[in-house]
């Protein structure tokens, strides 16, 4: 059973990856960092049935902050769409050196 | 204040005298600094509504009396606008006090001196300074013969140049600091002669120049007096550094930097040892720096810009005698380098000549006397170049009697004139000959001592000159044959013919000493009066506190040579050489290797003919003078044609500022601004590194900041690779 939660938690990592990679809207893009998360949680909750409860706990840690961080980047994401109208990341490049 | 640390000398005779409190000597002078200098600050730190610091600023405006650069007794000028400084009474009273303080002690250590009889010289150690490995440099003071007449003659003249500045500069806003100034001197001057070691000399040789520059820019409102002071300073700068290397040299050689130390060491040398006489060639460049020698005396006469009790006490009578002081103090290291004293002997001979030269056609009467310094002071290098330390201290002495009247003197006829132009809102040159004239009619004390001085310096005889001057040029004369100096040579030319050659530039040096004195008193005294018709009525003589110290002055002049008859006159007139036998046990040991362990002798004959010979010179200097020059023929200054020919020449100086100024200067600030400033400061330091590192700086600045697009999806990619990068290295290694 781990084996296959730790392939699914991989494909998922990958999917979450290559969306991260190559879209430009930030919303996906969010939810492909979301969707990276969770695929270490599955592979969190997966190894805790060889190591202990830990995991587990760690997984309601990651939960925790990734709502946070939901909240914080929908917030961001809401105020750069009224300044510039726009969510697409190539028009957002303002720490260029 | 200070305290004895310890007492090596207790055996001394001198230990249980007062000569145990020498050190007060110098102290009392410092606290004088002190004091005066305080009161300077605290009028300076709190202008009173009625504080005459106040009207300073007016100097500016009285400034273009011609080009002489001196404009002297200027701080009169305030006198029309400023009361006397509210400090002037305690400053008046504790100036001079210090020093007549300090000179009563000087005299007490005196009398306790010559009661002791001493061999050996008092060495009073106040504290360790620089114990450092093998050289341990004590604050030592060395009570000897040759130490106690210096004190004397600084504390003594020093004391009447103080009571005399009373009256001088009573109106100057800045009376406090000058006095403050005036204390320092002394008591660097202090520290110079009674210092036990070469480098607690340095420093008060050091300090003297740093008096000697704040008082030549005292009146620093105007740039030529300041120019001036910088001049002294850094002309100075060139003769300190032989100083130094001698040092240097001594500790090398010797290991040891007191004077018992380095004089023992140099008594077990050969004479005609190679380091005695780089050490002494180093010391004479110091000397010939401090004491005005060519190629090194162009600052002396520009030191004039200074008030002129200043010019009486600190360039004439005191501070440019140390360099004389230095070879006479060094007498035995000399006497073992023939050659170094026979160059001693030349430069002195030399400047003696050119100096009087320029002194024939000086216009400014600071000058002709500034000269007629440098003159004597090669004199007296002469003196103590052919191994006649006594002579050349002799004429030390009496220079500083005449010498400090004469300018002393001076500053009475400015102070004078300066008062008489006041008066009457006209902005003549108070210095210039030219718009004197006369003034024997309105200032006759002055006239009278001016002449007792004047004849003292011609070296007329019975007068104090007469026979310092006559002993140095007997000495030359004696040391021709039976002497090193005789044996030794300079640039292949034998020392006998050497000597014979000084002996002629001392008589020629001689004999227009005579003649631009007596020019001087003529132009100054005789003649009808050129200073102007509603000047005329207030030309005085100066109050009592200025003439008092001349008279005192006018005496030593006259009875001064009484110190050290010649051998010749066999105790007729009064007790023969007696600064001789005085300073023997000091310079004795220097001036028997120089004339192989005999007294020189001279025939009876030939001593009558040296001073036969000197007095005609005299003589014939103040009559050619008297046939030649017609004060009445004088124009004042301002209506004067310019000068012609070798006049002109001599007026000019030679034009030795010029040729320095054109070999020296100018190269210099050239080199500096092209390649010290151009080149190396704002090419190599301020482009190459200092813009260059900034430069290099900001293109990797730059490069790095190119990594940064701003872009998330770059980040991301890196992000991405540099996992995978460290994931691969984790599972690969």
């Amino acid at each position: 059973m781990v084996a296959e939660s730790l392939a699914l938690s991989a494909a998922l990592f990958t999917i979450g990856v290559i969306g991260v990679l190559t879209r430009r809207n930030a919303i996906i893009l969010f939810m492909c960092v979301e969707l990276m998360l969770n695929a270490v949680n599955l592979s969190f909750v997966a190894l805790s049935t060889l190591y202990g409860a830990a995991g587990q706990v760690f997984v309601l840690f990651v939960i925790t902050v990734a709502a946070a961080e939901a909240a914080v980047g929908l917030a961001i994401v809401i105020a750069i769409f009224r300044h510039r109208q726009s969510v697409n990341l190539d028009d957002i490049n303002l720490l260029k050196g | 204040m200070l305290t004895q640390t310890d007492a090596p000398m207790t055996g001394h005779p001198l230990a249980d005298t007062v000569a145990r409190f020498a050190w007060l000597l110098p102290v009392l002078p410092l606290l004088g600094f002190l004091f005066n200098g305080f009161l300077s600050l605290r009028a300076a730190a709190h202008p009173g509504p009625a504080d005459p610091t106040a009207a300073s600023h007016d100097h500016g405006e009285h400034g273009d009396h011609g080009d002489h650069g001196a404009h002297d007794a200027h701080g009169h000028d305030d006198a029309h606008h400023a009361a006397r400084h509210p400090s002037a009474g305690l400053v008046s009273l504790i100036g001079p006090g210090v020093l007549l303080l300090s000179f009563g002690l000087a005299l007490a250590v005196f009398v306790a001196m010559r009661a002791a009889h001493i061999e050996e010289a008092y060495v009073l150690t106040l504290f360790q300074w620089m114990p450092t490995g093998k050289l341990s440099i004590d604050v030592a003071l060395q009570l000897d013969q040759l130490s106690m007449v210096m004190t004397l003659i600084i504390t003594g003249i020093g004391s009447l140049i103080h009571i005399f500045s009373v009256g001088y500069m009573q109106d100057d806003p800045g009376y406090p600091r000058y006095f403050a100034y005036l204390n320092l001197f002394v008591f660097f001057m202090l520290l110079l002669v009674l210092g036990a070691n070469y480098p607690l000399m340095f420093v008060g040789w050091e300090g003297v120049g740093l008096c000697s520059y704040l008082l030549i820019g005292f009146w620093f409102h105007e740039k030529a007096n300041a120019d001036a002071g910088k001049k002294a300073f850094i002309v100075n700068r060139i003769g300190d550094f032989g100083f130094l290397v001698a040092m240097f040299l001594m500790f090398a050689n010797f290991g040891t930097l007191s004077f018992a130390g380095v004089e023992e060491a140099a008594g077990g040398l050969m004479v005609g040892s190679l380091i005695a006489t780089a050490i002494c060639l180093f010391l004479f460049l110091g000397a010939a720096g401090k004491s005005a020698q060519l190629p090194l005396y162009i600052w002396l006469p520009d030191a004039m810009a200074g008030p002129t009790p200043v010019s009486a006490l600190i360039h004439a009578a005191t501070m440019v005698t140390a360099g004389v002081y230095l070879v006479a103090r060094s007498a035995t290291l000399f006497a073992v380098a023939p050659t170094a004293q026979l160059t001693v002997a030349l430069v002195g001979a030399l400047t003696a000549v050119f100096a009087a030269t320029i002194g024939l056609k000086q216009w400014d009467i600071k000058k002709v006397l500034a000269y007629s310094t440098v003159s004597q002071l090669g004199y007296m290098f002469v003196g103590v170049g052919v191994g006649a330390y006594t002579a050349g201290v002799f004429h030390l002495m009496t220079h500083a009697f005449f010498k400090a009247l004469l300018f002393l003197g001076s500053g009475s006829v400015i102070y004078a004139m300066h008062k008489a132009y006041h008066e009457t809102h006209n902005h003549e040159d108070a210095q210039d000959m030219r718009n004197m004239g006369g003034l024997r009619r309105h200032m006759p004390i002055t006239f009278g001592l001016m002449w007792i001085a004047t004849l003292a310096i011609a070296g007329i005889p019975v007068f104090s000159g007469f026979f310092s001057k006559d002993e140095i040029l007997t000495a030359v004369f004696a040391r021709t044959h039976g002497s090193t100096l005789a044996e030794a040579s300079l640039f292949g030319i034998p020392g006998t013919a050497l000597l014979y050659a000084i002996y002629a530039l001392g008589l020629a040096a001689a004999l227009m000493t005579a003649i631009y004195m007596t020019r001087m008193m003529l132009y100054t005294f005789h003649g009808p009066n050129r200073t102007g018709e509603a000047e005329r009525p207030h030309l005085k003589e100066a109050p009592w506190v200025m003439t008092g110290p001349l008279v005192v002055l006018g005496v030593l002049s006259l009875v001064g040579g009484w110190m050290n008859l010649p051998l010749i006159t066999g105790g007729a007139i009064g007790p023969v050489e007696l600064l001789h036998h005085w300073l023997e046990p000091v310079v004795g040991t220097g001036a028997n290797i120089v004339t192989l362990g005999e007294t020189p002798h001279l025939s009876h004959a030939t001593e009558y003919t040296l001073i036969g010979t000197a007095v005609f010179i005299a003589v014939a200097g103040i009559a050619f003078a008297l046939w030649r020059l017609k004060p009445a023929a004088l124009v004042a200054a301002k209506d004067a044609p310019a000068e012609q020919g070798i006049a002109k020449v001599l007026h000019d100086k030679w034009y030795v500022d010029e040729a320095y100024d054109a070999a020296v200067v100018q190269p210099t600030l050239g080199v500096s601004r092209t390649v010290l400033w151009k080149g190396i400061d704002a090419g190599l330091i301020d482009g190459l590194l200092v813009n260059g590192s900034a430069l290099l700086t900001r293109a990797f600045g730059w490069m790095g900041s190119q990594a940064q697009t701003g872009r998330v999806g770059t980040y991301a990619w890196v992000i991405v690779l540099g996992a995978v990068a460290v994931l691969g290295a984790f599972s690969f290694l």
